[in-house]
């Protein structure tokens, strides 16, 4: 029950200080900026200093603290795109296409990084830096898939059959999300499961929150002003050639 | 410019997504696809397990891991689970294990096996469970002497 609240309330928070952060002065998105840049820096503090190392791995498993946040950040956009996607076919509108397009974005982003993150991991501690095991595959498929949703996004001329289709292909892309997340749970894979409060230290939890918040303003920031460039540059191509407007006047 | 609306779409597309979702998390491609065998499931396969490249994964068992007098080649058995009767199979490295590896962690090898019942990998890969913890008091910085440790340099017996 409290698990619900904490959900709804995060919802509400993010989303909420996303709708600011689009709506509100670009001061905003600086002051979010500034607070995701110490939050960051603090946060490396956290993690390489104030956290202990992990009696198996050593130091190795300071990597944790950007390699975790940076996937999460990477799942949160992805859906987000897929929310957008439903959203929009079933009540069109531009905000939701260009908060899809720069979701998938972000996302790509994100997600990108924590892979190369996990692999710079995974050498020292599995001794390889890639294996085809279902968690790293199924994460290589999303970066080829949305790549591919934003290569799409490029080739099509008309935007409103830009906005449909590639609405289309992010509901369908979206499948690997929950196939990423349960790959280590249905499969044998190289990727341990999911941790959770219980199998983490305190101190090692509370250097992941803190990292995690860290990216979750850069993450906002991000989103915010890319959402804000789609914007522009759909409404410049709905905007009727110069010569026109001047003989409409 | 009014926006066409697309329901049809949306719905076709969330059907075909879940549709395929459905189908692989209720399906039996766990089966099909795996990423390794366990010892059991390779010794079950007999023969059959000869000669293809395949990966190999359990828990290395306690007390079988030895070096060659050369240092150069690591042997170890890979069990199923912990329990001293679990089923498991002889596997001969010729690389530099991974900085965790030590007795009674979990281990992928990729590599063959043949009719001497010997694995012989050249991919040795570690895995980590889902538990962090730092060091107990007075471990010290373990991670950092467990291959120079009495059970992995012991070297085998002729």
């Amino acid at each position: 029950m409290t698990h619900a609240l904490f959900t709804v309330v995060g919802v509400a928070v993010v989303g909420g200080g996303l709708y600011a952060l689009v709506r509100g002065p670009a001061s905003w998105r600086a002051g979010v900026a500034v607070l995701a840049l110490v939050l960051l820096v603090s946060g490396a503090w956290y993690g390489l200093v104030q956290a202990p190392p992990d009696r198996e791995m050593g130091n190795v498993q300071r990597i944790m603290y950007v390699h975790v946040p940076a996937q999460w950040m990477a799942l949160m956009a992805v859906t987000l795109n897929f929310l957008c996607s439903v959203a929009y076919l079933f009540r069109p509108s531009w905000p939701k296409d260009a908060l899809a397009e720069a979701s998938a974005e972000v996302g790509l982003f994100f997600g990108a990084v924590g892979l190369v993150l996990g692999s710079i991991w995974g050498k020292p501690t599995w001794g390889v830096y890639w294996s085809w095991d279902p968690r790293l595959t199924s994460e290589a498929i999303l970066l080829v898939a949305y790549a591919g949703y934003l290569a799409l996004r490029r080739f099509i001329d008309d935007a409103e059959r830009r906005a449909v289709w590639s609405a289309v292909v992010g509901i369908i892309i979206a499948v690997d999300i929950p196939i990423i997340w349960f790959s280590v749970r249905w499969w044998r894979s190289l990727h341990q499961m999911q941790s959770s409060p219980s199998t983490v230290d305190p101190d090692m939890v509370r250097a992941l929150r803190w990292n995690a918040f860290a990216f979750l303003a850069l993450w906002l920031v991000f989103l915010s002003t890319r959402y804000l460039i789609a914007r522009a540059r759909t409404e410049r191509e709905m905007a009727p050639p110069p010569m026109v407007a001047e003989a409409a006047t | 410019m009014a926006l066409k609306r697309t329901t049809w779409l949306a719905v076709a597309a969330l059907l075909i997504a879940g549709g395929a979702l459905a189908f692989i998390a209720l399906g039996d491609l766990g089966s099909n696809l795996v990423y390794y065998w366990t010892p059991a499931e390779m010794l079950d396969a007999g023969s059959k397990a000869y000669g293809a490249t395949i990966r190999l994964g359990g828990v290395v068992q306690r007390g079988t891991i030895a070096w060659d007098s050369g240092h150069t080649e690591l042997t170890f058995r890979v069990a199923n689970d912990m329990t001293p009767t679990a089923k498991n199979v002889l596997v001969r490295v010729r690389e530099t294990p991974p900085q965790m590896f030590r007795e009674g962690i979990g281990v992928v090898v990729e590599g063959t096996f043949d009719k001497s019942q010997v694995f012989t990998s050249n991919r040795l890969m570690v895995n980590h469970s889902n538990e962090y913890r730092p060091p107990k008091p007075g471990e010290g910085d373990r991670w950092k002497n467990t291959l120079s440790s009495d059970t992995t340099s012991s070297a085998r017996p002729k």
